[in-house]
């Protein structure tokens, strides 16, 4: 699956987007971002406050107990600042 | 006749008096339109800024105002609707963002303007970067925000 990071998330962990193939066992969103948080510094740095992050799945946001099968594409950003 | 929304996301500026005429042209059926512009401060908590930097999610962003701007058509009864979100450099005094709500009446139009705004700074994925004379540094959040957003919430 695709996964996409915005502002100081993408800013930490030093890439905008990639693709990865977590393994089964990680089945929601919440588990995403500790599997995330151990692949290194940057990583770690990025997802350090994981009650902060939030997640888009598709386009749509979604909470950390969102299951991720299925999913094309994952988003992790801070809280939103527009408008 | 249930109205159709504008919605766009770019770099250029607006002109606000340009959209309304866009919007109201030819038609006799509107009786009120509220426009809300976001305009870029030049200070933020005491400090002066130089310019934010507005990132987004593209595809999501058009996304999440659709889906707040086809709620707010479903919940009033609205003639119009135009938001117009700027990414990328913006300094002091240049607009940020634009909602326009047309109505035949007014109170329809004032809310959904305000219903809008409020959606929109909680969850349209948008965040701003400002750079002042201590470097850049990302805007945090605000929980009134979310509060502003949550009170349109139907019970």
């Amino acid at each position: 699956m695709k996964v996409k990071y915005f502002a100081w998330v993408r800013e930490r962990i030093g890439k905008a987007e990639e693709t990865i193939e977590p393994p089964a066992d990680v089945r929601t969103v919440g588990d995403l971002i500790g599997w995330l948080a151990r692949r290194g510094e940057t990583y770690a740095y990025a997802f350090e406050t994981p009650r902060v992050i939030r997640a888009a799945i598709d386009h749509t946001h979604v909470k950390s107990d969102a299951m991720i099968s299925g999913a094309r594409e994952i988003a992790f950003f801070p809280p939103m600042t527009g408008g | 006749m249930a109205a159709d929304a504008t919605i766009r996301i770019q770099q250029a500026d607006f002109d606000v008096g340009h959209e309304i005429a866009a919007l109201t042209k030819g038609r006799i059926d509107i009786g009120a339109v509220v426009s809300f512009s976001g305009i870029c401060r030049g200070s933020e908590n005491g400090e002066p800024i130089a310019a934010l930097t507005l990132e987004h999610y593209p595809g999501m962003a058009e996304a999440e105002i659709k889906r707040h701007a086809d709620e707010a058509i479903s919940r009033w009864p609205l003639s119009g609707l135009t938001v117009i979100h700027r990414v990328g450099r913006i300094v002091p005094g240049e607009n940020i963002v634009l909602v326009l709500a047309a109505s035949a009446h007014r109170q329809a139009a004032f809310e959904a303007a305000e219903f809008l705004m409020d959606y929109l700074k909680a969850n349209a994925p948008f965040w701003k970067r400002e750079e002042s004379t201590a470097g850049t540094s990302w805007i945090e959040a605000h929980d009134h925000d979310d509060a502003a957003a949550a009170r349109w919430t139907k019970s």
